[in-house]
């Protein structure tokens, strides 16, 4: 009993948190409500399933908002000085992503330079050239842009479907392909993966190329959504990004967590805080305190469990099961064991 | 003639000018188990290495089926039909079975990159079925024991198609039943035509499986022959160098009247059941049982890593409650655990801030900050080096790691010897040491105990207890069922003890694995 409720705490954190936020303003149990808070969520929570992937490997990609900065800002500087239209210009944004991917990946597996030292590298690397090209200024988006924010797909806001489509394959990725099987492998246990024959170098290669990509989506969809991207787009989102990865139950440490139910209740979970927030009309200044300490606690929480589940499976005390040693002569067998 | 499958001719390896191996040279026929035996850092896996292709040798070949073998990393080996089954598994505990038995050559669905699960799912149930593995393919390994792990890696190894399988260690941690259930896969193998290594401790279950030994020392083959040809003498004294004419050293202190340790009705709900036991000054007192009888966690009990909710605990006669380790180190308890490299050791650490660990306090200055005087520190960590015959490279340098099995157990308890404690409560000290490193443990256990210190001997070994031990106190399903002096000691009634409360099963049931899961 108390194991289902340790190994299922994500989702019930966020049925807690939902029927809080409900209670203290009814306003936020309606489907606009709702439906506005998994929209706000679409971003961060593809740019989240991009950052599982590289958890999965117990990497980490500190990168991600330097990623949606300049991918960004390429795409929307293309446009405004060449005219590029918004297809082409996601194309262009998603390349851009791709490439802070692969750049990430070569550092890694090449240099061997740690995950962590290798991100914070580009992130900072990435927002300079960023500014560089924009010198710090705003870029603003035109319309044929600012409509995939609005648009809607058989009644369901364009950014949400997005979501819901990268969220799908991601799930297929990682349970029906031989690479997503190896994520997880590679997570658990690098050097029997080494042993066992696998290219741990592209498994972990290609989980921040993957990340890149979806992180550049996930700001194309953000700036779909603003209009605009000023020299703060996209900072510190890295960050939501490992929340609502770790919120969902993936481990810091790799090998331990899923995309769906996982990340996409995570991400939802953090932007129902913020959005809950709001409507429960906490002080304005009192927000970002609030948001941190709810998400502090929640991911506390995950720690904990963790431990009790690791703690519960050890607890076990095997016990030999033998017929009696006089009877079938393997008295000198009992001294092993 | 039967031919050989696998030549070794004139392998040699050394590192650093060290010779790990010197001009080896043997065969092992087809469809035959050789008895690989040796020291630790007689360069049996060493060799292992160099079959296995991670590491190649500076002179010498190999043959694989009379054509040339020269692999040159371990897919190499695996390609060529050679499956390794190592003591530390290579399995990933976050898969199934199914997904650790295929996770580099998934069956596909078509020519898409889609894995076909039902394919992975039946072939692995076939595997599983083979070796009498009553259990679901999805079943996550972190589920399994470790019996049923090592039977997982083997069903690995059928399914690359190996054809030579080498076992490293193989029953360290397994009971007694799953070392049965291995030895009947073994045997069965060996009807297929599989051919074997078999690398182990246990002496007696070399004898009892091989079918030819082959015996290591210092890196050179020193004897080999057919297994009917040896003894237990034989293979002791040849790995050794010197005639063994006893495994343990004549126990020649007695146990003084003073008791160091009281333990009065001890419980924990599930765990332990009662507890009565004294520990005297100079005593060795063993505490035998099967697995999971509890003995270990009533060692953590009387440390203070585990709370206890009845019962007294007096140490030196001060009564004790709620301790922690902390507090039983600083009155005068060790505890050797039987995990030396998880709870043991600093892996990555150096044998210097190993040994210096517990006793670190002791050799720093001042009040605060408390500067630590290295020179002190080292030379001790050296004379304790020495006393105990360690065998590492500069001990500030060298890693824990990088030390063999025997040497690290004597790390392990170079550590708590520095802080000179009154009481040692040992679990398991020599699981997975050799012959010549399990004598020179039994000699430290000996000079402990003549020096004073009560020790709390848990082992599997009965024979090792009956060698070692004033008297032995039987655990079975957290109880204590028995107590036998030096004079009572008898194989049969100990037993009995142990397996109290134990069901008979009936002697038509097959204790091959257990059905569904635990």
């Amino acid at each position: 009993m108390l194991v289902t409720t340790l190994r299922h705490t994500p989702l019930i954190l966020f049925v807690v948190i939902f029927l809080l936020f409900g209670w203290l303003s009814p306003r936020f149990l309606s489907y606009q409500s709702f439906e506005n808070v998994v929209k706000q969520a679409s971003y961060i929570g593809i740019a989240a399933v991009g950052m599982t992937f590289v958890l999965l490997t117990a990497g980490i990609d500190l990168s991600i908002g330097s990623n949606m900065y300049l991918s960004a800002i390429v795409a929307g500087l293309l446009i405004k000085n060449y005219g590029l239209p918004a297809p082409l210009a996601l194309v262009v944004c998603l390349g851009v992503g791709l490439l802070f991917g692969v750049v990430n990946a070569l550092i890694v597996t090449r240099l061997r330079i740690i995950p962590f030292v290798a991100t914070l590298a580009t992130l900072w690397v990435g927002r300079g050239l960023g500014l560089w090209l924009t010198e710090s200024t705003e870029v603003e988006f035109p319309e044929s842009v600012t409509r995939i924010g609005s648009q809607r797909w058989l009644g369901i806001p364009l950014p949400v479907v997005i979501f819901a489509v990268v969220v799908l394959c991601a799930f297929v990725l990682l349970r029906w392909t031989a690479l997503g099987r190896q994520v997880y492998a590679v997570g658990n246990d690098i050097e029997a993966a080494k042993k066992a024959g696998i290219d741990t170098a592209r498994v972990r290669g290609t989980a921040f190329i993957l990340c890149g990509v979806l992180a550049a989506l996930g700001g194309f969809i953000s700036v779909a959504q603003l209009g605009t991207v000023n020299a703060g787009f996209g900072k510190d989102r890295e960050f939501d990004a490992i929340a609502a990865a770790v919120l969902g139950g993936t481990s810091l440490f790799g090998g331990i967590g899923s995309v769906f139910p996982g990340t996409v209740l995570g991400a939802i979970l953090i932007q129902m805080v913020t959005i809950g927030l709001v409507s429960a009309q906490v002080d304005l200044y009192l927000q970002p305190l609030v948001a941190a300490g709810i998400i502090f606690v929640a991911v506390l929480l995950d720690g904990l469990r963790t431990q009790q589940l690791a703690r519960l499976s050890r607890r076990r005390i095997r016990v030999e099961e033998m017929t009696a040693p006089w009877d079938s002569g393997m008295v000198p067998e009992l001294r092993r064991g | 003639m039967v031919d050989s499958i696998l030549q070794f001719d004139g392998i040699s390896k050394s590192f650093f000018g060290v010779r790990a191996l010197e001009d080896v040279t043997f065969a092992l026929r087809k469809g035959h188990l050789l008895g690989l035996i040796g020291e630790n850092g007689a360069g049996k896996t060493t060799l292992m290495n160099v079959l296995a292709g991670v590491l190649a040798p500076d002179s010498g070949a190999m043959k694989l089926r009379g054509a040339e073998y020269a692999p040159r990393r371990p897919a190499d080996a695996t390609t060529a039909g050679i499956a390794f089954i190592h003591q530390e598994l290579n399995l990933f505990t976050n898969l199934s079975i199914a997904d650790n038995l295929f996770i580099d050559r998934f069956p596909r669905l078509g020519r898409s990159p889609f894995i076909n699960r039902a394919a992975a799912r039946r072939q692995t149930v076939g595997l599983l079925q083979s070796l009498n593995l009553q259990l679901s393919p999805e079943t996550l390994v972190d589920r399994l024991t470790p019996g049923e792990r090592q039977l997982v890696e083997i069903a690995k190894a059928l399914s690359t198609g190996a054809e030579i399988i080498i076992f490293d260690e193989p029953t360290t941690s397994l009971t007694a039943a799953e070392t049965q259930r291995l030895f009947r896969i073994i045997r069965d193998l060996r009807e297929q035509g599989k051919s074997t290594i078999y690398i182990s401790h246990n002496l007696g279950d070399v004898l009892e499986l091989a079918d030819d030994v082959v015996v290591l020392r210092d890196g050179r083959l020193v004897d080999a022959g057919p297994a009917r040809d040896f003894t237990m003498d034989r293979m002791i004294s040849r790995m050794v160098g010197r005639a063994i004419d006893q495994i343990f050293p004549t126990r020649e202190s007695k146990p003084s009247h003073e008791a160091v340790l009281n333990v009065k009705g001890l419980s924990q709900a599930g765990i332990v059941k009662d507890i009565h036991l004294t520990l005297h000054k100079g005593q060795v007192l063993g505490l035998f049982g099967l697995m999971g009888s509890g003995r270990t966690e009533l060692a953590r009990m009387l440390f203070g890593l585990e709370p206890f909710e009845q019962g007294e605990l007096l140490i030196n006669g001060v009564p004790c409650r709620r301790t922690c380790a902390g507090d039983s180190i600083r009155r005068g308890m060790a505890f050797v655990t039987e995990n030396r490299r998880e709870e043991g050791l600093l892996m990555e650490a150096t044998v210097v801030d190993n040994v210096g660990l517990v006793a670190l306090p002791a050799f720093a200055i001042g009040r605060f900050p408390r500067l630590l005087r290295h020179r002190r520190l080292n030379d001790a960590v050296a004379r304790i080096v020495e006393a105990m015959r360690i065998k590492s490279g500069p001990v500030a340098r060298t890693l824990a790691k990088d030390l063999s099995g025997g040497n690290q157990q004597k790390v392990v308890l170079g550590k708590w010897l520095l802080s000179r404690p009154a009481i040692f409560l040992m679990d398991e000290p020599t699981r997975g040491i050799d012959v010549g490193a399990k004598y020179e443990v039994y000699t430290i256990i000996n000079d402990l105990a003549a020096q004073g210190a009560g020790i709390l001997l848990i082992s599997s070994e009965l024979e090792e207890l009956m060698g070692l031990c004033d008297r032995i106190l039987v655990m079975s399903k957290g109880e204590i069922t028995g107590s036998f002096e030096r004079s009572e000691f008898a194989q049969e009634p100990i037993l009995h003890a142990a397996f109290k409360g134990h069901q008979r099963v009936p002697q038509s049931r097959e204790s091959s694995g257990r059905a569904g899961g635990r």
